[in-house]
């Protein structure tokens, strides 16, 4: 699963790259994390705010909302996968 | 995925809305209890004398510190429901159209209500400008925005009262209106970056579908997030506000921060620029320094300048637009700022 994290860098982007690293050490998760910072591609995916969730080149989530919002983004997105 | 962007609710309605209740009435018992409670803890339990510097300084810093805790998380919850609908996306579908005038009008009145942190600025503005919305009309947004910023709101209406918080909210408007109409009449299209104008205006995420309960605990999130970051601050300046409210002689400050000193308004918003990240905690400092005789148009000048014009913001939008336009934006900014001052101390 590939997941990325739009930020420009700000500390709302911090906490949910630290959060979605986190949670993928816990969980011994396969995901392909990468942060973009290039304002250019953050732009390609149509959002207006950051930090934004995508997995597999999806939006799923704008604005930082807590790390057990994205835990069960993450496991919604991983159960759709398996089944 | 979908499914998750909108969460489903997990407490059935009427659970959610009895905790409602059962909160508000826990935070309307605590909202009347905290002055009896200061005042016995300060003049009963530690036996301070009424009126002795020290007493007065204790009770003080202990009634203030629960009232603005409370107020901050009452508010900023009813503040980020209102703000659950709106989105950065919708105002741009309002703002889209419009023309000078009308559009900023709009534009600033969106900046209050629309969720918005600065470390967005870039995507939005990127996103406001290509899809046509005039750059005069995004920059009364990008102003609005920040300025009129809802924990200084809640501050000066618990510190100061409605007046002053209203007069904030209304010249944080009138600034953003009018530096938003003078940037866009000034045709600095050229002065934003070349990349920004070839972006192709990508499809958009599709609108949220949000319940009343995501409502609320999104609001409740966010109250934890902005309460979380700002207490410390808080407690800290009601610390010095108090101090100064103890010890510093009645209108000692008149000579160098009331309305005859002609300076003290460009002072006051060049003090505040590199002052940011303290909005909370500068607000009680500042509530103390009026009451020894600083003025109410100084006060609210320095209290702008601290929100409406940061460094790091500036410093982000730099990725967009070239120096000369960071450089009207800013000096078009204070310019209003000070006028405002300038306005208030000659008025009132």
């Amino acid at each position: 699963m590939n997941v990325k994290i739009l930020g420009s860098g700000c500390s709302a982007c911090q906490s949910m790259y630290n959060d979605v690293t986190r949670l993928i050490t816990r969980h011994d998760w396969k995901i392909d994390l990468e942060y973009v910072q290039d304002i250019e591609r953050i732009m390609s995916y149509g959002v207006m705010s950051t930090p934004v969730l995508v997995i597999d080149e999806k939006v799923v989530m704008v604005g930082h909302r807590g790390s057990s919002k994205i835990e069960q983004v993450l496991r919604d997105a991983f159960s759709v996968q398996v089944s | 995925m979908d499914q998750s962007l909108a969460q489903p609710s997990h407490k059935p309605q009427w659970q959610m809305g009895a905790l409602l209740v059962v909160i508000t009435a826990a935070w309307l018992a605590a909202y009347n209890l905290i002055q009896p409670l200061a005042d016995w803890i300060s003049y009963s339990a530690l036996n301070l004398a009424r009126g002795s510097h020290l007493g007065d300084a204790i009770a003080f810093f202990l009634y203030d510190v629960p009232k603005i805790l409370l107020l901050l998380s009452g508010m900023i919850f009813l503040i980020s429901i209102l703000r659950t609908f709106f989105s950065p996306e919708r105002t741009r579908a309002l703002l889209g159209g419009k023309r000078q005038g009308i559009g900023n009008v709009l534009a600033s009145l969106l900046g209050i209500v629309t969720p918005f942190c600065s470390c967005s600025a870039v995507p939005l503005f990127i996103g406001f400008v290509e899809s046509g919305i005039p750059l005069g009309v995004t920059f009364s947004f990008l102003i609005a925005a920040p300025t009129i910023n809802e924990v200084a709101i809640v501050m000066l209406f618990g510190l100061f009262g409605w007046k002053v918080a209203g007069l904030y909210i209304v010249s944080g408007l009138i600034i953003a209106i009018i530096a938003g109409m003078v940037i866009g009449r000034l045709n600095l299209e050229r002065f934003v970056e070349d990349f920004v104008w070839k972006m192709q205006a990508s499809g958009g995420v599709e609108g949220e579908k949000l319940a009343w309960s995501d409502r609320i605990q999104r609001a409740w999130e966010s109250v934890k997030e902005i309460v979380g970051k700002v207490w410390l601050y808080v407690v800290v300046g009601i610390a010095v506000g108090a101090g100064i409210h103890g010890f510093v002689p009645e209108s000692a400050l008149a000579g160098i921060m009331g309305k005859q000193a002609w300076w003290s308004v460009p002072a006051a918003v060049l003090l505040g620029v590199p002052l940011y990240s303290n909005a909370a905690g500068v607000i009680p400092i500042v509530s103390a320094l009026m009451e020894k005789g600083a003025s109410l148009g100084t006060v609210l000048a320095f209290m702008m300048s601290v929100v409406g014009l940061s460094l790091p913001e500036t410093i982000i939008l730099r990725r967009v637009l070239k120096p000369q336009l960071i450089a009207v934006f800013v000096g078009t900014v204070a310019l209003a700022i000070i006028i405002t001052g300038y306005m208030f101390n000659f008025v009132l």
